[in-house]
């Protein structure tokens, strides 16, 4: 997509004021580059270690769940069926990477132009997040080797909602490698040079590659848009998932608009991923935070926040529940937690003109939201479970704490390698060197 | 060009469709014809003695371990309430006795095999299923392990064998599917009851057996057959002397929890009306907003 866009005259969402503006000459396309190769940014960092350690240290524990059992590695029982690798390796993981389809909708969709930059970022992301998604169910499932049950169609179950989300992950999962294949093309066309008796195939390969490219460029519209409708129903059905247990469900978060409270969230959460994810990247590769496309974006997170906000006092009010919101005990306290530190402070945050500005509060905001969908997330599968006969409360056993943070290091760390393998940022002659 | 007030337009009227979609769909019934006739088992717990052959029964037939018949005349394990497991399809479970009485009240626990089941609706692959003569059958083959029905079952009955790597089962009691099904033949549990507590027919009739019961020793038992209506009904049916509540039968109101899924579920993506309207919306919007920038582009040229 990215060849066919052109810096147009930029979309109006903010005052011009309130946006330093990238200047660019002419028909500047977005250049991105690959960032191996840059004698400033080295690979390895001490970070980098740390994440290769914990990464290592998780796959360890998956080795121990696949030889020894989900008993032997986790605290789950038949009280608490569900734990922390379904609440947040899969139910956050699949809100965090909603990056993607919201920058693709704003950037593609509405083809807004400043925010083309944040659609590879967020690209990669959601194609790496959802394979670890897909990756943390199936470490969590049973019979992980029957997964391709769902596949067949006289073992589809149309009402379940797991059903819906399963196939609606997996496609998306696929639109979204479809979507990263230009990115693949770009890299290697003109620069296929195999070794040895292979070379002869260079030519023949090249000639692929741009076939594929131009037959993607023609076909993307069509995966972009399935790529949105696939998220807003898979990101809303994970809420329809614990609809299902209203008596067991603690009545802060159970309500027949779960699904509609995670697409609002998800909407604001992958906004804040997008900024997120930019200054971080920014401050690991030692270049100037995109600030021009940042704050316009962050400009439209407290719309967002109000909505979700709005959704979910509704809600309670509706159901009577928020008298249990002054109940002092745990579940109150997440809750509080949730909305105070997820949804209102920043809100108040990304609404402040100079605060909006600055990269540290920017980041901080987007923490801030990120850190909220992924409490709500954790507290609708783990916290907010009350089963009738339960004896004692569900604690992660510490494997299943490793197991979890190494899936994620091991995120950041393929990230890393695709960056630098695949012009996925912006190339630093564009957003310069901090 | 696109401003603020397009944007907001788009993403409300996106998260407005399915949210219209999911609350305007009227919930469909049970999906599965249930046959007239079809089985269940009435337990009445005022008759119920608490020796707990029952549960050397079931174990015996359904091949899980166990002890010597004598073993299971301990009452010690009354001590505390014991919960349906891997290795135990049901447990009986012993109340104080009702006022004016020294015989406490034993129940016994187990799948109430729901007649809208919920961990058959939340099935991902339809390795529970309700058969239309009664029980809820397992198809460990099918079963990929998510543990789903665990999560949806009201009752919290299905147990899961966590201790094994390979091939994990979710355990629960099939109403003797085996049994009832293949041969109409009682489950092993009701064969064995001495006082004959437990009853096997058709639901109609026990039902029937029920409220007579009710009707004839006023007095004796509290006037609701737990199972009728609970959670949409059961296959299973009980007589007690109290409230359901204090035989820790949870509070459930008379629909099937899969009810509030299955409508939302049918309600979005019946015939995929919700996605394909959202996708023309989509696809439109993209057109207009890409056909405005090769205008500015061309003006600008």
């Amino acid at each position: 997509m990215s060849n066919s866009t052109r810096q147009g005259n930029a979309a109006v969402l903010d005052s011009p004021a309130d946006l330093p503006v990238a200047k660019k000459g002419g028909h500047g396309h977005h250049h991105a580059a690959p960032l191996a190769g840059n004698p400033s940014v080295p690979f390895w960092t001490p970070g980098v270690v740390v994440l290769a350690t914990l990464a290592a240290c998780g796959l360890a524990v998956l080795a121990a769940r696949l030889f020894f059992g989900l008993d032997a590695v986790t605290n789950l029982n038949d009280q608490y069926p569900w734990g922390i690798w379904i609440g947040v390796d899969v139910a956050s993981g699949v809100a965090l990477a909603a990056g993607g389809f919201t920058m693709a909708f704003i950037a593609h969709v509405l083809n807004i132009e400043r925010y083309h930059v944040l659609v590879r970022p967020a690209l990669l992301t959601a194609a790496i997040g959802y394979t670890f998604v897909g990756l943390g169910v199936a470490i969590d499932l049973g019979r992980y080797y029957n997964i391709w049950h769902m596949l067949v169609p006289s073992m589809w179950q149309g009402n379940s909602v797991l059903f819906e989300v399963g196939m609606c992950v997996m496609i998306y999962l696929t639109v979204l490698y479809i979507e990263f294949l230009p990115i693949v093309c770009e890299r290697f066309m003109g620069r296929v040079n195999l070794p040895g008796v292979l070379g002869k195939l260079n030519g023949f390969l090249d000639g692929l590659l741009r076939i594929l490219d131009r037959t993607l460029s023609k076909v993307m519209s069509v995966f972009i848009i399935a790529g949105v409708v696939l998220s807003c129903a898979h990101q809303s059905s994970l809420g329809s998932l614990m609809a299902i247990a209203p008596s067991k469900l603690y009545p802060l978060w159970h309500t027949p608009v779960l699904p509609l409270l995670f697409l609002l969230s998800a909407f604001a959460v992958g906004f804040s991923m997008a900024i997120f994810e930019s200054i971080l990247a920014s401050r690991s590769f030692k270049r100037k935070p995109e600030m021009f496309v940042l704050s316009p974006l962050a400009r439209m997170i407290p719309l967002l926040l109000v909505v979700y906000f709005a959704a979910k006092v509704i809600d309670l009010v509706n159901r009577d529940a928020w008298p249990l919101l002054f109940e002092f005990n745990t579940r109150a306290v997440m809750f509080w937690i949730e909305i105070v530190v997820g949804v209102v402070i920043p809100t108040f945050l990304f609404l402040s003109h100079r605060l909006r500005r600055h990269s540290g509060w920017l980041f901080t905001g987007a923490t801030m939201v990120v850190f909220g969908v992924m409490l709500n997330r954790f507290n609708v599968f783990v916290t907010g479970y009350t089963p009738p006969y339960a004896t004692e409360r569900y604690y992660p056993m510490w494997t299943e704490i490793v197991l979890t943070v190494g899936m994620i290091s091991l995120i950041v760390f393929l990230y890393r390698i695709w960056v630098f393998i695949f012009p996925v940022l912006p190339a630093e002659e564009e957003v310069g060197h901090a | 060009m696109v401003t603020r007030r397009d944007f907001l337009k788009i993403t409300g009227t996106a998260a407005g469709t399915a949210a219209l979609t999911a609350v305007g769909a009227d919930a469909s019934g049970p999906p599965l014809e249930l046959d007239p006739d079809r089985f269940g088992v009435l337990t009445d717990t005022t008759i119920c003695i608490g020796c707990r052959r029952c549960e050397w029964a079931c174990a015996e037939q359904n091949n899980l371990p166990h002890g010597n018949l004598d073993t299971y005349g301990d009452t010690s394990v009354f001590e505390e309430m014991r919960r349906p497991t891997r290795e135990a399809f049901t447990v009986v479970n012993r109340y104080s006795p009702p006022e004016g009485s020294s015989k406490p009240l034993d129940v016994k626990v187990q799948c109430l095999h729901c007649e809208h089941p919920a961990c058959v609706s939340a099935c991902i692959v339809g390795a529970l299923e309700k058969s239309p003569k009664g029980p809820v059958v397992y198809d460990a083959w099918k079963c990929i392990g998510c543990r789903y029905c665990m999560i949806a079952c009201p009752f919290q009955i299905p147990a899961y064998q966590y201790d094994n790597a390979l091939t994990p089962k979710v355990m629960k009691c099939t109403m003797c599917a085996e049994r009832t099904l293949g041969e109409g033949r009682a489950p092993a549990c009701v064969e064995m009851c001495p006082p004959e507590a437990l009853v096997f027919g058709r639901r109609s009739e026990l039902l029937e057996l029920a409220h007579a019961r009710i009707l004839e020793n006023p007095g004796r038992y509290h006037p609701e057959v737990i199972g009728e209506h609970i959670a949409g009904g059961t296959s299973w049916l009980l007589l007690t002397d109290r409230e359901p509540t204090e035989i820790d039968i949870p509070d459930l109101p008379d629909v099937s929890p899969a009810t509030i899924t299955e409508t939302i579920q049918h309600g979005i993506f019946k015939g995929f009306s919700g996605p394909l309207m959202m996708f023309g919306i989509l696809s439109v919007l993209m057109k207009s907003s890409s056909d405005r920038r090769k205008e500015t582009e061309d003006e600008n040229e």
